[in-house]
């Protein structure tokens, strides 16, 4: 997979970020709420994208149960909120207990009633879990399909959980937000969709510049150095079931808060959050976008989902076709995803294709040399 | 075994499902030597190296390396130890430079939290430097280490075998697929590199080998079948009937 970046003018960067900052302060006020929020559910899911990126693009676990730690963000944050807005119910806890008869509030939610635990909670909760989950797995010795296998599972293992617990978290049903109190302001309220998107745009910003400290430097190539020849790396001195947890780790904890910020915008935390489904489009956002540039995941998340909504609307039976198609032409013409095709050599490919552009040259034996190399 | 000695295989017996890949192998090496292994193909080479390095657990048999067995450890605890090892064909990142490709060998500890946390020390960079110009690969340290030769590809990995600095080296066919000026070189650079480290060379190439001087083990049918100087084996009958007398192929 080709790696190289093009390298932009200081200049072209300042006026990106400018524009980029502009248009985030003005979004709310182009775009009509229902595309605001729209836009803001997105961006949150790109942090989850990135979290995939950085443990299939860069360390090569193709994770198909990320859908476990984003319903786990969800989940803490929806708990939080539905029991800070419960006074007016009986017993004071949540409405939904009382349809199952349920008159004191489950332990496991009492510390949600803290908003720093529940601050914390978001994202170490799943962080933990992904560590627990992976340190088991890649202790083992368990890779490539068994380790794909094995997440799906374990995602089908919560579904079925959570999607069983009338009594503790209301079950198939899920936990509303939209109706709950954040700060005295009802949480599906139109100025606290504005605060949500903003605070969604900065932790994809911060989210995207933890995700390229992580990757930088001799810590992401010996992700690299994992993905392509993990024996190698361990004949080295070094030991990759370490590395492997504290990236599954960081990426369980990415998607804990992509998952926060998706409930809180989308109204609602249910265990249609840990559908194969949806675990599976994740990757596509990332394999379309180009796994190992962590800008491709953030586009792809954003540009996907946007592409579902518009093309839902006009045609509703036609997204599903349209995404199996797009994931089929990413993997077969474009491998390296949108992004990995425009860094690497696409355009210029395409345009000597069409004539429009002139050959380069290079000795024959060089060409013969990489042959070899790539063989072995 | 002596207190000089820095490995001692012991009576190793690898059996893969019945099929004896080592059968009783014994075989010590002192501290600074330069050892050559040949033999047939089948005959265990490979299987002895799994075993010093950890990736095969010996069925039988006890590998003593600094006064400690090194049976039923990890492979990077004893990579840590000092063992290094350089496979076959080349296996370097493809996809990182070759800066990067020797950062990885020489950096210490080797902990996530260091590399995550610190910057690379200068005595690290300036042996970087030191590697790169041993093995000719100055030009070419920002290139990607797929892009080079399959000579260069050798030497990098050789370098990053240096780099890790361990005290035994061991070297897989390090000149399968080089020209013969190259594997002149890299015969001089196995040779210059023994005395400090102790080194175990595997080929098949006979010239190669006789190039390296050095005490010869033959392997044969995953057992030593004899040892000594190269004109010493090159008497011995039994090694003539099984490996050398062979026609070529």
């Amino acid at each position: 997979m080709s790696l190289s970046k093009i390298k932009f003018d200081k200049k072209i960067v300042l006026s990106f970020w400018i524009i980029l900052i502009a248009l985030i302060i003005a979004a709310p006020t182009i775009l009509p709420v229902f595309r605001l929020n729209l836009l803001g559910r997105y961006l949150s899911l790109s942090i989850v994208a990135l979290g995939v990126d950085l443990i299939w693009g860069y360390t090569g676990l193709l994770s198909l149960g990320q859908g476990i730690f984003f319903a786990l963000g969800g989940y803490c944050a929806a708990m939080y909120l539905q029991i800070t807005s419960s006074s007016e119910f009986p017993n004071n806890i949540p409405e939904f207990f009382a349809l199952y008869g349920v008159e004191k509030l489950p332990f496991f939610w009492e510390p949600f009633r803290s908003p720093v635990f529940t601050f914390f909670a978001i994202w170490i909760i799943p962080a933990l879990v992904a560590g627990l989950i992976g340190f088991l797995v890649f202790r083992n010795r368990i890779k490539g399909v068994y380790f794909s296998i094995l997440t799906q599972a374990s995602l089908l293992v919560f579904f079925n959980f959570f999607n069983g617990q009338q009594k503790l978290i209301n079950g198939t049903n899920g936990l509303k937000t939209d109706v709950t109190q954040l700060f005295g302001q009802m949480v599906g309220s139109e100025s606290m969709q504005r605060i949500f998107f903003w605070i969604t745009a900065i932790l994809v910003i911060a989210a995207w510049f933890f995700a390229k400290w992580v990757v930088k430097g001799r810590f992401g190539n010996i992700l690299i150095g994992i993905r392509d020849d993990e024996p190698r790396v361990r004949f080295t001195g070094y030991n990759p079931v370490i590395f492997k947890t504290i990236i599954f780790s960081i990426a369980g904890g990415l998607a804990g808060i992509s998952g926060a910020l998706y409930t809180v915008q989308s109204g609602i935390v249910s265990p249609q959050f840990m559908t194969v489904p949806f675990s599976i489009e994740m990757v596509i956002w990332v394999a379309v976008g180009g796994r190992g540039t962590l800008l491709g995941a953030i586009l792809g998340a954003v540009f996907i989902n946007y592409a579902k909504s518009l093309v839902s609307e006009a045609l509703p039976a036609s997204w599903m076709f349209i995404q199996g198609g797009l994931f089929i032409l990413v993997v077969t013409a474009l491998p390296e995803g949108v992004l990995g095709w425009i860094q690497g050599d696409g355009p210029r490919n395409l345009l000597q294709r069409f004539g429009l552009k002139r050959k380069i040259e290079t000795y024959p034996s060089l060409e013969v040399n990489n042959k070899e190399g790539n063989n072995e | 075994m002596n207190n000089k000695d820095l490995l001692n295989l012991i009576d190793i017996t690898v059996s893969f499902e019945g099929f004896l890949a080592l059968n009783k192998l014994n075989l010590n090496l002192k501290k600074g030597e330069l050892r050559a292994v040949i033999g047939p193909n089948g005959a265990g080479k490979t299987t002895f190296l799994d075993v010093i390095t950890g990736k095969v657990k010996p069925t039988k048999g006890e590998v003593i390396f600094k006064g400690k067995s090194l049976v039923g450890r990890k492979e990077h605890k004893i990579a840590r130890l000092g063992v290094g090892r350089k496979f076959q064909s080349p296996r370097i990142f493809e996809n990182l430079t070759v800066k990067e490709n020797l950062e990885i060998s020489v950096t210490t500890p080797k902990s996530p939290l260091n590399l995550i946390n610190k910057s690379i020390k200068n005595e690290q960079l300036n042996e970087i430097d030191r590697l790169m110009k041993i093995v000719n690969l100055a030009q070419k340290v920002d290139s990607k280490a797929g892009s080079l030769s399959h000579g260069q590809k050798q030497w990098l990995e050789i370098a990053m075998l240096v780099g890790q600095k361990p005290d035994l080296m061991l070297v897989d066919e390090p000149v399968a697929g080089l020209t013969d000026e190259e594997t002149d070189l890299t015969a001089d650079l196995l040779k210059s590199l023994s005395g400090e480290n102790t080194v175990v060379v595997i080929d098949h190439d006979m010239e190669f080998i006789r190039r390296l001087d050095s005490n010869v083990s033959v392997l044969n049918q995953g057992t030593v079948l004899c040892e000594g100087t190269m004109e010493t084996i090159q008497k011995d009958q039994k090694v003539i009937d099984v490996y050398l007398g062979r026609p070529e192929d």
